[in-house]
């Protein structure tokens, strides 16, 4: 295979104790974040606030430990795309069933009884 | 430099003689003998799986339930399914044909990960144990859908241990479809591009995506499933609050992938086979290509077909309705440009091409047939009719098998260093292609006139139907037996093979007939196009004797 | 001729190369993670049509979790993913002891994961907060503060939270058990600069539990945390 020492693309970064440490305050802190801000209802002001606040919290935290820890923002595109798909085929999953539970009781939005 | 690895296999040392104790094969690292043990497993299955279809189309050939009693029929319908959907047809082509060929299309010394291989078979064969004991102590009766609330509640049968097996089997699957990919990432010899890949290799990636991305979730599945039926967890129970159609989404998002995991690597070796049967490059290699991976994503957005008489909501279907005609789109575009090549090429009718012809025509109508399926309003009509059963006959039997009977005739000089007897393969063929349409082509009129599938008795004006169809499973049998008799027989007694009797192009084909264990004695160096016959050294010692006696 | 390399110590023989070995076994366990985010995925799938169609239910049952030892678990796992990443970098360095250091104290984390994990689900059977084979007590519930009404979602929610953090827990038992075959290795003197692939691939498979448990915590634990500011 090419010799391919010169770029960034074998894994791993050159001097990573710097990133690492960064990303594990970012991981405290955000887990306290997500923490402080459960206490609050946040649905009272719109209806999935919640979930959403808490899901883009832990996107955050996921995407620091793929991107740092396990060294994705170093890897070559192949191993970018295998995050990406991964990603993306889940929410195919979910998105499509989903769409079949919250349309059953009409269009667009209607969750029918239960 | 090719032409040194081919010599005559008389007493050469090759895969298959290179140790002969038993625990050479049971410990074996070489994907060679792999696939060989591999061969053995699923044809053991297929037996078995054929035997649950003679019973059924017994059954059938008169219209009272005399054979079987209604719960002995549900059990046989239901082990039919299983046995052939996941034993059979799902590791099939990549697990024999994909594990012998691969390393050796891509000029390589085994796949990624030997022992990873080897680990599949033992799970492959513990799964099939468990699924064999499970027929043992009188199978399952759920259908191969295993839906709950009947398969969790209410079914009397071995639904726990068989739901285990499946999660097991799974397991093989995505460790040989996690090897082919890692294989055919990293593996390549040196000035083999993707696009000089053979058009088989790219057949195979695309159904080890699907292998990868979509067995997890049958596990997954299964095994709530069996939590459900052992704990009463209450995940599928309207009873306790769950919902049996979560089941069916779970169920169907793998299974619908599932059967291109069925077909597409069918599809890589009828490319081979037509291309070398006609002595001609695929026409349109780069869409062949793309549309193999056209299907394996699309095939994950349409798993609500098969839901669209449930209380699946009638938007989500129309969404999934109208994926699934695009998804039709790529398997057009392929048997379009296999047509192309035929076209002005050069034909021979070796068995290879006679299945090969066989798969173009049953596949279309097959695939045809799945496009009324996928009509909302024509699915009321015919969903859980014969119509449906007729249509996946026609796309697993008539389109995946004789695809991987044409590959198994086609590679057996490889795999064996012994040719066939041509003629019997040749009849073999057309009792197969026959008894084939006779056994199903009745079966869409049934579907249409209103049979429904997995009942064993119906109206008396359905009994013509019937038996004819039976009468065309006996004539498929046979076609199926023969095989097993002459290509064991060839072992013996057949021709031995030189390392290219078809004069394909592909680095398979540039080894000896067996291959040795390390497959090349030399590194492959590949600098031409596929399907380049004119570069194919024996084509080019052929014309330049034919030029010497001119 | 075939080439006859000079044994290379680590090299399968059906590689050409160190650098194709480790490329084959890096996106081998990058594919591998792919099929556990679809198997887990199958469970997210669950838990989201339930919630949807079972809000308060989910709700009220998230409550009945300990948020505190729920937390202290994230945290348990965030810094043994800082421990384990310590351990790969020591190894592509070529220092053992410090590696041995680093993957033992990861190893004793997610042992502490697991002995508090045990410890919440003690808790929940005593309460007969387990939902099968009708050991599920509306009584219980009732004095948690459940609603009547409430009660079958609520056990929905249970056997969710048990079967996903379930899975999980016997994931983080696999990985324990990787990283004791991991320590073992590094004992034997088998790491080196040059052949040290096996711990930053166990390292991908331990950074993904953690992600797992990235999403379980605010997903099982925390929806209904605002029920009771404080948590119990």
């Amino acid at each position: 295979m090419a010799d391919h020492s010169h770029d960034n693309s074998h894994g791993h970064p050159e001097n990573p104790i710097k990133y690492y440490i960064g990303v594990f305050t970012l991981l405290l802190v955000m887990t306290g974040l997500t923490v402080f801000v459960a206490q609050y209802d946040l649905e009272k002001h719109w209806g999935p606030l919640n979930a959403i606040v808490a899901l883009s919290i832990a996107v955050i935290k996921a995407m620091a430990v793929i991107m740092i820890f396990m060294h994705v923002r170093w890897s070559s595109r192949l191993t970018q795309l295998i995050v990406v798909s991964a990603a993306f085929w889940l929410l195919i999953m979910l998105s499509f069933t989903i769409s079949d539970y919250f349309t059953r009781g009409g269009w667009p939005i209607g969750l029918g009884k239960y | 430099m090719a032409s040194e690895g081919i010599i005559r296999s008389e007493g050469r040392k090759n895969y298959l003689n290179a140790a002969t104790t038993v625990k050479s094969w049971l410990l074996t690292l070489d994907h060679k003998r792999i696939g060989l043990l591999y061969l053995f497993a699923i044809s053991f299955f297929f037996a078995l799986g054929g035997i649950y279809a003679t019973l059924i189309r017994l059954e059938l050939v008169t219209p009272e339930g005399d054979l079987l009693t209604p719960e002995m029929y549900n059990r046989v319908f239901t082990m039919h399914g299983v046995t052939m959907i996941f034993f059979f047809l799902i590791p099939s082509i990549p697990a024999v044909l994909g594990n012998f060929c691969l390393p050796l299309m891509l000029g390589a010394k085994d796949v990624a990960f030997p022992k990873l291989n080897l680990m599949s078979w033992y799970v492959f064969m513990i799964g099939g144990s468990m699924m064999l004991y499970t027929m043992l102590s009188g199978g399952i009766d759920t259908g191969w859908t295993f839906y709950p609330p009947y398969s969790s509640i209410y079914s009397n049968s071995q639904v726990t241990i068989a739901g285990v097996s499946i999660f097991i089997t799974g397991f093989s699957s995505i460790l040989t479809g996690l090897n082919f990919m890692v294989t055919i990432h990293t593996m390549r010899a040196p000035g083999l591009t993707w696009f000089r890949l053979p058009l088989f290799v790219w057949a195979h990636y695309a159904t080890s995506l699907i292998m990868v991305l979509g067995t997890p979730v049958i596990a997954i599945t299964v095994l709530a499933l069996a939590f459900e039926r052992t704990l009463q967890i209450g995940i599928f129970d309207p009873k306790l609050g769950g919902d049996p159609v979560l089941f069916q989404h779970m169920f169907w998002f793998y299974s619908h992938p599932a059967v291109y995991i069925m077909i597409l690597p069918s599809m890589g070796v009828i490319s081979e086979l037509i291309a070398t049967m006609t002595r001609k490059r695929i026409f349109g290699y780069n869409f062949v290509a793309f549309s193999s991976l056209a299907i394996a994503v699309f095939g994950f957005l349409v798993w609500g077909h098969h839901m669209f008489t449930t209380s699946q909501s009638m938007y989500t279907g129309m969404v999934f309705s109208l994926i699934s005609y695009a998804v039709a789109i790529p398997s057009a575009i392929k048997t379009f440009n296999w047509t192309a090549t035929i076209y002005k090429g050069s034909v021979s009718f070796d068995t290879p091409m006679i299945y090969a012809l066989a798969f173009l025509g049953l596949f279309t109508i097959g695939g045809m047939t799945g496009l009324f399926l996928a009509a909302l309003g024509l699915d009321v009509h015919l969903q859980d009719t014969y119509f449906v059963v007729a249509h996946f006959h026609y796309v697993m039997v008539g389109s995946a098998v004789i695809g991987f009977l044409g590959g198994l005739h086609y590679w057996w000089p490889k795999i064996t260093g012994r040719m066939y007897s041509e003629a019997l393969g040749r009849i073999s063929a057309i009792i197969i292609f026959v008894g084939f349409n006779l056994t199903f082509f009745p079966q869409f009129v049934l579907g249409q006139l209103g049979m429904p599938r997995r009942y064993h008795a119906y109206v008396p004006e359905y009994q013509v139907l019937h038996v004819l169809s039976s009468a065309g499973a006996s004539i498929l049998a046979i076609g199926f037996i023969l095989p097993v008799f002459y290509l064991a027989w060839s072992l013996m007694y057949g021709e031995k093979a030189g390392a290219n009797p078809w004069m394909a192009a592909g680095l398979e084909w540039q080894t000896p007939s067996p291959p040795p264990t390390e497959n090349f004695t030399y590194q492959p160096v590949v600098t031409h196009e596929p399907y380049e016959f004119e570069q194919v050294p024996e084509i080019k010692q052929a014309r330049e004797a034919e030029l010497l006696r001119a | 001729m075939a080439e006859h390399a000079t044994h290379i110590e680590g090299l399968a023989h059906h590689f050409v190369s160190m650098e194709q070995q480790k490329e084959a076994g890096m996106i081998g366990m990058w594919l591998f993670l792919v099929t556990e985010v679809m198997f887990f995925g199958g469970l997210f799938l669950a838990y989201t049509i339930y919630r949807t169609i079972y809000p308060e239910g989910f709700l009220y049952g998230s409550h009945l979790l300990n948020v505190t030892l729920g937390g202290t678990n994230t945290v348990v796992l965030i810094v043994s993913s800082l421990t384990m990443a310590m351990g790969v970098y020591y190894s592509q360095k070529g220092e053992p002891k410090k590696v041995m250091g680093f993957l033992t104290l990861t190893l004793i984390l997610g042992l502490v994961f697991l002995v508090i994990k045990y410890f919440e689900y003690a808790s929940k059977i005593h309460d007969k907060l387990f939902p099968a084979m009708g050991w599920y007590n509306p009584e219980t519930t009732g004095a948690h503060g459940v609603p009547l009404n409430l009660q079958q979602p609520v056990r929905v929610f249970l056997w969710i939270y048990f079967l996903m953090t379930g899975l999980h827990a016997v994931h983080m038992i696999v990985g324990a058990g990787i990283l004791i075959t991991l320590i073992l290795m590094t004992r034997k003197g088998k790491f080196t600069k040059n052949y040290n692939s096996p711990v930053e691939i166990s390292g991908l498979y331990w950074h993904f539990v953690d992600i797992v448990w990235i999403f379980l915590f605010p997903l099982l634990y925390l929806t209904g945390y605002h029920l009771s500011v404080g948590g119990h």
